[in-house]
């Protein structure tokens, strides 16, 4: 099986800067088919911004970033990268799912028809098999009696729940979590990465930046600690958070933990 | 009128039988405000003294006022006012949202062109573009397509293919084109950028989300101001005669009332008519708001959801009910 051989995310030297602050110092890490990567490290140290450019948010300036072998962003003509039309961007991006910190909903669409926009409007799904899946969607994050509630009227980890349902509706082959429980109260965190645990062992690739260490010792199969824009430390999860190598690992797990 | 009743205390709280007899609250005296009933007293009676006196008052002329404020010409010049104001709002709309699109945009020539507009079309007055409009056939004795220094494809003399009523109608239009814009960028700017990133993040294209996700959002910053900008566009076509258009509700007034040498009960007319269409138009703007408020506007989590939330789901279940009425009804025939 050559295919299972493609990784699914490969970073190769991936740099970026904005303006002269470089956030993205040469990364390079691979993400296997199926695997789950926890991203660890302080504020600032490039996460989110890493996360984005693996779906062309954000354009990478130097290195090259493949999601299951093809470039994201760019066409390789020779020895030169060309942007991408940003149609041909869209198309990229539907294949890879992502969540926020802040849910990022549309306030002025029930649930239902949070979820159901994007695979109307871009796979172009006919809207009763589209409200079909939204309904089987909200039923296996824990919400299927909330279909026709508005953001507004949902707490805060029921919002993020139709948020992870929003972004499955698109069958992505990839899931990006940008500190997908950080907005919320203590007591509504289980029930998102319970959400987050299922999906994970249902197969589906994902790379979760978080700081519930408790996630990431349990569902995650690899761990990455970045801090100024550079890796520092990988490996098994359970092995890095027990006996961190390095002395920023140590300082910032001593924080955390 | 004013009821301090105890029927009127404590608002919000559970509407409890008067004097029940459960544990006893703190007796909640409200607030009076002596004040302003005074205040209110003696306005209304200056308000009553002053229509009294109106009544009666011959300078007025509600004779006059009474046979024209129907009058077929008026009602046909309000007609055409509302026209002119329907039309060259639309058309500033579109150009409007365009505009602010250019402005916004990370292109330095759509900025520049915006930029440029709008500095010419707000810091001119409105009747002096109007005046300018009507010199157009003056100025630009035909109109014709073509390339530039080549000989055209196609020619109109400008006088016979705009009417006076078109001119004024692009006059107002990309007048208030200019003031929309505005308001447009605001709203646009109003969303959340977390909004438009998760659209992209969902493969939308950028138009996709701008048409699906941004606009509907920002519509509920645009319609109040743009409410104002219709019945001040309402108001803005007496200016028409400038170009000159002399078929609006202000002109053929004041010409009526030129040749019956009344001025004041014809002035009356025009505002009864002014008045009457702008409330109108309030109305229209009402359900515009509440349209555009779903989802945001009872952000209260209320348990029962009364109020706006509860409303649409009573209006469906009683659709579905008289819906199975009606096909019970056809059964039975
Ligand atoms: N659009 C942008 N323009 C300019 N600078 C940016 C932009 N986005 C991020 N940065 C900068 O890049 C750096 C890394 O930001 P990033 O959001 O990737 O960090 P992070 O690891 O996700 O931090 P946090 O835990 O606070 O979310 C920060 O210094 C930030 O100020
Ligand atoms: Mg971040």
């Amino acid at each position: 099986m050559t295919d299972t051989e493609v990784p699914m995310v490969q970073a190769d030297q991936v740099s970026k800067s904005f303006g002269s602050n470089q956030v993205l110092k040469s990364i390079s890490l691979t993400v296997r088919r199926g695997e789950v990567m926890v991203l660890l490290g302080p504020s600032g140290s490039g996460k989110s911004t890493f996360l984005r450019c693996i779906n062309h948010l954000e354009s990478v300036d130097a290195g090259r970033l493949r999601v299951e072998g093809t470039l994201v962003g760019y066409k390789e003509k020779g020895d030169k990268l060309h942007e991408l039309h940003p149609k041909e961007a869209a198309a990229q991006r539907r294949e890879i799912g992502m969540v926020f910190q802040r849910f990022n909903l549309f306030p002025h669409m029930t649930a239902i028809e949070n979820i159901i926009e994007a695979p109307m409007r871009v796979n172009k799904v006919g809207k009763a098999t589209a409200i079909a899946r939204a309904k089987e969607l909200l039923t296996r994050v824990g919400l299927g009696d909330k279909g026709d509630a508005y953001p507004a009227h949902l707490s805060g980890g029921q919002q993020q729940r139709v948020a992870i349902a929003r972004a499955l509706a698109m069958d992505p082959k990839l899931m990006l979590f940008d500190e997908p429980t950080s907005a919320l109260d203590p007591e509504l965190v289980g029930e998102v990465l319970d959400v987050m645990k299922k999906l994970a062992e249902s197969g589906m690739t994902m790379i979760v930046v978080t700081h519930e260490i408790g996630f990431a010792r349990e569902v995650a199969d690899s761990l990455v600690f970045m801090d100024g824009g550079v890796v520092v430390e990988s490996g098994d999860p359970r092995e890095v958070l027990a006996n961190p190598q390095h002395e920023r690992t140590k300082a910032f797990l001593s924080k955390v933990l | 009128m004013t009821s301090s009743g105890p029927d009127r205390s404590a608002p919000g709280s559970t509407p409890s039988p008067h004097g029940a007899d459960a544990a006893p609250v703190v007796k909640a005296v409200r607030l009076r405000h002596p004040w302003r009933n005074l205040i209110a007293v003696i306005i209304l009676i200056i308000a009553v003294a002053f229509i009294w006196d109106a009544a009666g008052r011959t300078a007025y002329h509600w004779d006059i006022f009474g046979k024209y404020v129907f009058d077929k010409r008026i009602s046909e010049a309000a007609f055409n006012t509302l026209q002119l104001t329907v039309y060259s709002m639309v058309i500033a709309a579109i150009l409007a949202l365009v505009l602010a699109v250019m402005r916004l945009s990370s292109n330095p020539v759509f900025k520049s062109i915006s930029w440029f507009y709008l500095w010419i079309f707000r810091g001119t007055p409105v009747y002096v573009q109007l005046t300018f409009w009507g010199l157009l056939s003056v100025i630009y004795p035909t109109l014709s397509i073509g390339l530039p220094f080549m000989h055209p494809w196609l020619e109109f003399p400008t006088g016979s293919t705009l009417t006076f009523f078109e001119l004024a109608i692009i006059g107002l239009a990309l007048n208030e084109s200019a003031y929309l814009a505005e308001i447009v960028r605001a709203g646009i700017l109003s969303v959340d950028r977390g909004q438009e990133e998760a659209a992209t993040a969902l493969g939308m294209t950028w138009t996709q989300s701008m048409l699906r996700i941004v606009i509907p959002q920002s519509m509920r910053v645009i319609i109040p101001p743009t409410g104002n900008e219709v019945i001040s566009m309402l108001k803005t076509t007496s200016l028409v005669t400038a170009v000159p258009y002399s078929l609006d509700l202000f002109a053929r007034s004041r010409d009526i009332a030129t040749s019956l040498f009344a001025p004041v009960p014809l002035l009356l007319v025009a505002s009864a008519w002014y008045l009457a269409i702008t409330s109108v138009l309030m109305v229209g703007q009402y359900y515009l708001e509440k349209r555009f408020a779903r989802g945001i506007g009872a952000a209260r989590p209320t348990k029962g959801a009364g109020g706006t939330t509860a409303a649409p789901t009573t209006t469906a279940q009683f659709e579905v009910v008289s819906e199975a009425y009606n096909t019970d009804e056809k059964e039975h025939q």
